[in-house]
């Protein structure tokens, strides 16, 4: 049977399990477009601009382990998504982006929106089609799907001529794909696994160091089991929250340029890191030829060119973490490691990087613990970047695996707010918590309109210091407070989600804070909060820039505000 | 070939952009391509890439496994070291007058390079060699005057494993 390109499309979504498409239309992609009407099974969500879908495809693919999926245009629809696939390479998140191009005959002719993309996301992309003929439609989205779930996820950009998606073609869903320069491994070398058993065994202070790779591999029982049996403490990444309870006697919170003081000097002084699933990144290792001194490195990852990118390792582990874990758990023998877990509870008692100080003054840090508490937890936060996307990582403590989605690699702001919608699309049935930054949040705040129109009941809590707060922090601490550019006007909140006809609230007190997350939570649908924030409140633990990861400033203990 | 250079060969599918992916990616991660070079390979549908590049061996090995990442790169091997038989075709058009015409021609013969063709001013000469051999003619022919000079930057593979290695063949 023949199917025009469009419906080949939808056909071929359908067999990949697609139920959700994040995007917006323009000429180039009408024809895919008006094919949907007859895909009722494909919900769109039409948002506010391309770099709403793909951070909100983003979320839905980071909250159910699914492919994201969005469309846009070509010309600006496509460079719009551009930040948004960006944000994707960097954190491994599988993503599909569809877009229409200009007809076949006029490519190259710098005709009306016609642009580039495969060319502009070539470096920001797994990989990346444009497509020529009907008949590949169906054969080039199977292998986009199963390029960006597997191996080391990441986003796929396809493009389709608008001539290419009214072509017909004959319709068969391939079976197999044949990519022979694409042979991810899976499993762990067996070998490395027993000198890497060898070596935890032989460990007087390690140290597991878990990333995102944790919990896109799922390996939440397997890290539990291994550092129970062999008495380890657990430190992860900002990425890696949530892969390890933190409630857990064992979890020593996350390391970094803002991590806990005490998961920096347990990494500082271990003499052995098990790492799993992560990159070393810069934000992470502080001054990388500085950091852990004292450790050998087991390194676990999917990417082999990720293995001594950064830093040193002594035992590299190629494969999936949870296959790698599950062979390391078995021949693990039970451990002790009494005087290493003293000391590092004596530096957590040393250094409380998590209390929050009594003030009369509203903190974003106490917002954070309230929601905490009024939610016993029960959440996903997703928070944007900047100071907000600090204290939410620092001041929620994640039991829930999977319950902290933020930016990392990238750093986006104003990912917060159309993630958390795409998070809460994927997983209807969860309180999702929107933690927002007002400079954050401003960057993408058209998606309230997606949010109020969808209904989709995301919980919203802007901390608004009216700045931007983490680099005002920074114009504080290293140009002499110079305040060039960080003061913002922001809006009426309250009544800006008025217009969007959202419900919202301001909350100034500390007392106020629990009964507005309470009258927030008991709403079936978007809910606003606007807490206006001591304005000059710092992160701490910091590590300045160039530092070694031990040299952190902490909080001040009266800081003036 | 310069101490620090390493000599990459990649199967890649012969697909549009394929060389554009490759490139890319050596410009993002800061590499510094020496020369690369583009053919057919034994298969149909692939080409193979010979890459010549500058650096330390934690660095090429980066390269080589940031190659490896393309989806279109099928295999990707750092083939550096006496193994390698390497060429590199190069034309030049070298100056020449009636006085200088026979000495240029007779350098060339010692080469076993030739000469593709004559003009009244010029000659054009065809060399086939390792990097050296081509250098070392062209440092000997600058003296007349290059006008135009089109190398093609090196292809290399490994010896087969049972080569005898005849002494003539190696020192061509």
């Amino acid at each position: 049977m023949k199917l025009t390109g469009a419906q080949i499309v939808c056909e071929s979504l359908l067999k990949e399990g697609v139920d959700t498409v994040f995007g917006i239309l323009g000429g180039q992609i009408l024809p895919l477009y008006d094919t949907l009407t007859q895909y009722p099974q494909l919900r769109h969500i039409l948002t506010g601009h391309e770099q709403g879908a793909a951070h909100a495809a983003e979320g839905y693919a980071r909250s159910t382990g699914k492919v994201g999926v969005c469309f846009a245009t070509s010309g600006p629809g496509a460079t719009n998504l551009v930040t948004g696939i960006a944000d994707a390479y960097l954190d491994s998140t599988p993503l599909v982006a569809i877009t229409g191009q200009v007809g076949r005959l006029f490519i190259g002719k710098d005709a009306f929106q016609e642009i580039d993309i495969t060319g502009i996301t070539l470096p920001i992309t797994k990989h990346n089609y444009l497509i020529t003929e009907a008949a590949d439609i169906a054969r080039t989205i199977k292998e986009a799907f199963y390029l960006a779930r597997s191996g080391r996820p990441g986003p796929v950009l396809i493009d389709i001529p608008k001539d290419v998606q009214t072509e017909q073609a004959d319709f068969v869903y391939p079976v197999r794909i044949d990519l022979s320069g694409y042979k991810p491994t899976i499993s762990g070398h067996a070998t490395q696994v027993s000198k890497a058993v060898k070596l935890i065994t032989s460990a007087k202070k390690p140290v597991i160091l878990a990333g995102h790779g944790a919990i896109i591999s799922g390996v939440y029982d397997e890290l539990r089991s291994l550092a129970e049996t062999a008495q380890i403490p657990v430190v992860t990444t900002l990425l890696g929250i949530s892969s390890f309870p933190e409630s857990h006697k064992l979890s020593y919170g996350w390391l970094g340029m803002h991590g806990l003081a005490y998961a920096n000097l347990a990494v500082m002084e271990a003499d052995l890191l098990v790492a799993v699933g992560l990159r070393f990144d810069d934000r992470a290792t502080a001054k990388v030829s500085t950091f852990a001194p004292h450790a050998k490195v087991i390194h676990i990852d999917i990417d082999p060119a990720e293995i001594g990118k950064n830093v040193h390792v002594d035992i590299p582990i190629v494969g999936d973490a949870k296959n790698v874990l599950k062979a390391i758990n078995k021949h693990m023998q039970p451990l002790e490691h009494t005087t290493w877990l003293k000391q590092l509870d004596r530096w957590r008692k040393e250094h409380p990087s998590i209390a929050i100080r009594d003030t009369d003054t509203l903190l974003p840090q106490y917002v954070i613990r309230k929601i905490w508490e009024a939610t016993k937890g029960d959440a996903i936060v997703v928070a944007g970047v900047g100071q907000h996307q600090m204290f939410a990582g620092q001041h929620w403590f994640y039991d829930k695996p999977n319950s902290f989605i933020t930016s990392g690699g990238l750093g986006t702001m104003g990912f917060e707010l159309p993630a958390a919608l795409g998070v809460k699309t994927g997983k209807p049935t969860e309180n999702v918590w929107c933690i927002a930054g007002d400079g954050s949040i401003q960057m993408t705040i058209q998606e309230l309109s997606t949010i109020a129109r969808e209904n989709i009941g995301v919980k919203i809590a802007i901390l608004n210091n009216n700045y931007l707060g983490m680099v005002r922090q920074w114009q504080q601490i290293f140009y002499e407070r110079r305040y060039m550019a960080t003061p913002l006007h922001c809006p009426n909140f309250v009544k800006l989600a008025e217009a969007y006809a959202i419900p919202a609230e301001n909350v100034k007190a500390k007392k106020d804070v629990t009964l507005a997350v309470k009258r927030a939570m008991a709403i079936n649908g978007p809910y606003i909060i606007n807490f206006e924030v001591a304005p000059e409140e710092n992160v701490y633990p910091f590590v300045p820039p160039g530092a070694s990861l031990h040299e952190f400033i902490e909080a001040p203990q009266k800081e003036v505000l | 070939m310069i101490p620090s250079q390493h000599i990459i060969t990649a199967l890649v599918y012969d697909k549009p952009g394929v060389l554009n992916r490759v490139a890319s990616l050596f410009r993002r991660r800061g590499f510094n391509i020496a020369s690369i070079a583009v053919g057919a390979s034994e298969v149909s549908d692939v080409s193979r890439m010979t890459i010549v590049v500058d650096g330390a061996n934690t660095m090429v090995e980066q390269v080589r496994k940031q190659l490896d990442k393309v989806i279109d790169v099928i295999k990707v091997s750092d083939i550096t070291g006496d193994t390698t038989i390497t060429r590199e075709l190069a034309l030049m058009k070298v100056k020449s007058t009636p006085a200088t015409r026979s000495e240029i021609m007779q350098i060339v013969d010692i080469f076993r390079a030739k000469i593709v063709d004559v003009a009244v001013d010029s000659l054009t000469v065809e060399v086939t060699g390792d990097e050296l051999k081509v250098s070392s003619l062209y440092n000997l022919l600058k003296g007349f005057g290059i006008k135009e000079i089109s190398r093609t930057g090196i292809i290399g593979m490994t010896r087969g494993v049972t080569f005898a290695g005849d002494e003539d063949v190696n020192k061509e």
